[in-house]
């Protein structure tokens, strides 16, 4: 077994026990990055110099026995829309591909406080914008169990990064699923936090009102570690909640007795295949095992999150990217004469087909004369998506339902029509609208590609959704399931 | 009856300061479309007496004290500027 195949709190263990050090880690990271990044192609910034520096900075920590933070020589990649201070971060678009940011979101703050190591900068769909990584302004990512398949998206790198092995864990970012469908597509665990719960400053705003940064892991165990991490209000944030943040890691109970789970049947209808219901099952009848029921329920306006998501995020992207104007940072267009003309060029070289065509959603969507018909419209339905998890959250504890429709997809297959595309996301967008946390976690394959079994509980009730999904993983093995590259 | 004309795809363009072609409007005026009237699916709900959702959690102003603190140097400020002068942001012709 590979060093980099433990577990957080078997690393620092061996890290205490002074038979392994952070330069060691830091090594076996590169050496595997090296060995396979050539196929995955997760990374668009590698971090290599400074990461050995700060290896050997942290091992003298190790020596001297000064106080260590809570992921201590733990290497992490980044994904490419949080920004780092000093290390290029592109929203893997060309409108920012020299962009060196003059300050660290707080997430990484806090990373650095608890000493991690920054690996590098992770590849995505431009802008967050995307399902497939596909999107990316420089290049697409893989899917490490079958490289001529997707590794979903936003996040699609933060997923494959670890689900490769090339890091420990990783940063994403989930706006209508990010997060969790890459981690279904890989076979790795992703949470996205209830909205709130973890700063969004220094994230690359797409629609900031669904915009949750979260952990992705290979064990549930390092997804608390993870979040522990970087969870907690903060004032450069206005829209971060002030919650007392609970001790995850104290979740583990394995204690899932008398838990009541609902299941809706929009999750399990029309449109999701049966590899990806079987599993869904098989799953049920394990956590019923260990002493949960579940019940059929309905979450009636389901149906329309989609609509309701494209106008809402459209509509919050087209305000949040007229910053990209080519003045102050990014892309500026040589063919302009006059200020407007620069603005349109700018813009229009450096943005790619999908980021375009979601400003002009946005746009069309607030514009005169159609903002009530769609905007508002948009806002309303929210509303009543957000009040079907409500209702469902007083008599359950958490719903469970696959993470996605189906298991990832052959790259290009999907690229031509940009509403079956959006499809992708139809079971994980819901949660966003509503503002409540979900984890997606591994629950075996459908024709040697990855599952994920979708875990959502109350706002800020992690501790509940660690708990289960704590509970499923220790019942079975397919998070120990590596891929072959 | 299309949604959207590929004279009201062109004003939008104008508006969110993008350039299309004339193969763009054409192709965008048709995506568009499609999505638009997707999205229309959710006139099916009566929605006369439901509340915007602005915002999931309930947050009121979050107000701080009005104090001096440091703030960004010019030199910071202008490291990613495509162009500048004297420590300025450098802009084509405004006015004709």
């Amino acid at each position: 077994m590979s060093i980099l195949d433990k577990k957080i709190s078997e690393l620092h263990q061996l890290l205490h026990t002074k038979e392994l050090s952070v330069t060691d880690i830091v090594d076996a990271t590169f050496d595997r990055i090296h060995q396979v990044d050539g196929k995955v192609k997760a990374f668009l910034t590698l971090n290599e110099e400074y990461s050995r520096i700060k290896a050997k900075q942290l091992d003298e920590k190790l020596v001297s026995g000064a106080d260590r933070g809570l992921l201590f020589g733990m290497p992490i990649g980044i994904k490419d829309n949080i920004v780092t201070k000093g290390i290029r971060t592109t929203c893997a678009s060309r409108i920012l591909e020299n962009f060196e940011p003059i300050y660290d979101a707080t997430v990484v703050e806090r990373l650095n406080q608890a000493d991690t190591i920054t690996i590098g900068k992770l590849n995505m769909d431009e802008f967050a914008m995307g399902s497939s990584n596909e999107n990316s302004g420089f290049h697409p990512t893989h899917n490490p169990w079958d490289l001529s398949c997707v590794p979903g998206g936003s996040s699609g790198a933060s997923a494959a990064s670890v689900s490769a092995g090339e890091v420990l864990f990783s940063l994403g970012s989930d706006t209508g699923g990010s997060i969790r469908q890459p981690a279904a597509f890989c076979g790795v665990v992703g949470l996205k936090p209830t909205y709130g719960l973890v700063s969004r400053y220094g994230l690359v705003a797409f629609a900031s009102s669904l915009d949750q940064i979260g952990p992705v892991t290979r064990n549930v165990e390092d997804n608390a570690y993870l979040l522990q991490a970087i969870a907690g209000n903060d004032p450069m944030d206005s829209t971060s909640a002030k919650v007392d943040i609970p001790d995850y890691l104290a979740s583990f109970t394995g204690d899932v007795k008398g838990l009541k789970i609902a299941v809706p049947k929009e999750y399990l209808g029309e449109g999701v295949e049966p590899g990806v219901k079987e599993r869904v099952m098989e799953a049920l009848k394990v956590l019923e095992g260990l002493g949960a029921t579940w019940e059929e329920v309905s979450l009636p306006h389901s149906r329309y999150a989609l609509a309701t998501y494209y106008l809402l995020s459209s509509s919050e992207a087209s305000a949040n990217l007229s910053r990209f104007d080519g003045v102050r940072y990014g892309l500026r267009s040589d063919n302009s004469e006059n200020l407007i003309e620069m603005y349109k060029q700018s813009r229009s070289e450096g943005f790619g087909e999908e980021v375009k065509r979601r400003i002009m959603l946005g746009t069309f969507a607030l514009s005169s004369g159609y903002y009530d018909a769609y905007y508002k419209k948009a806002q309303k339905v929210r509303t009543l998506i957000k009040e079907d998890f409500t209702n469902i959250f007083e008599k359950y504890d958490v719903i469970i339902g696959p993470t996605t429709p189906s298991a990832s997809f052959k790259c290009g297959s999907m690229t031509k029509d940009p509403l079956t595309m959006y499809m992708n996301d139809i079971l994980t967008i819901p949660v966003n609208l509503a503002g409540v946390p979900a984890i997606s976690v591994p629950c075996g394959f459908s024709d040697g590609l990855p599952i994920g079994l979708q875990i959502i509980g109350k706002h800020f009730d992690e501790s509940t959704i660690y708990r289960v999904a704590h509970a499923f993983e220790q019942a079975t093995d397919h998070h120990t399931e590596k891929p072959k590259l | 009856m299309s949604r959207i004309s590929k004279d009201q795809v062109k004003h939008v363009a104008h508006l969110a300061r993008l350039a299309v072609t004339e193969e763009e409007a054409e192709m965008l005026t048709e995506q568009l479309d499609k999505i638009i009237g997707f999205a229309e699916e959710l006139n099916e709900l009566d929605t006369d007496n439901v509340e915007p959702t602005t915002h999931v959690l309930e947050l009121k102003n979050i107000l701080r004290k009005d104090e001096v603190k440091n703030s960004v140097s010019v030199d910071e400020a202008m490291k990613n500027a495509p162009s500048e002068r004297d420590g300025q942001f450098k802009v084509p012709n405004i006015l004709e």
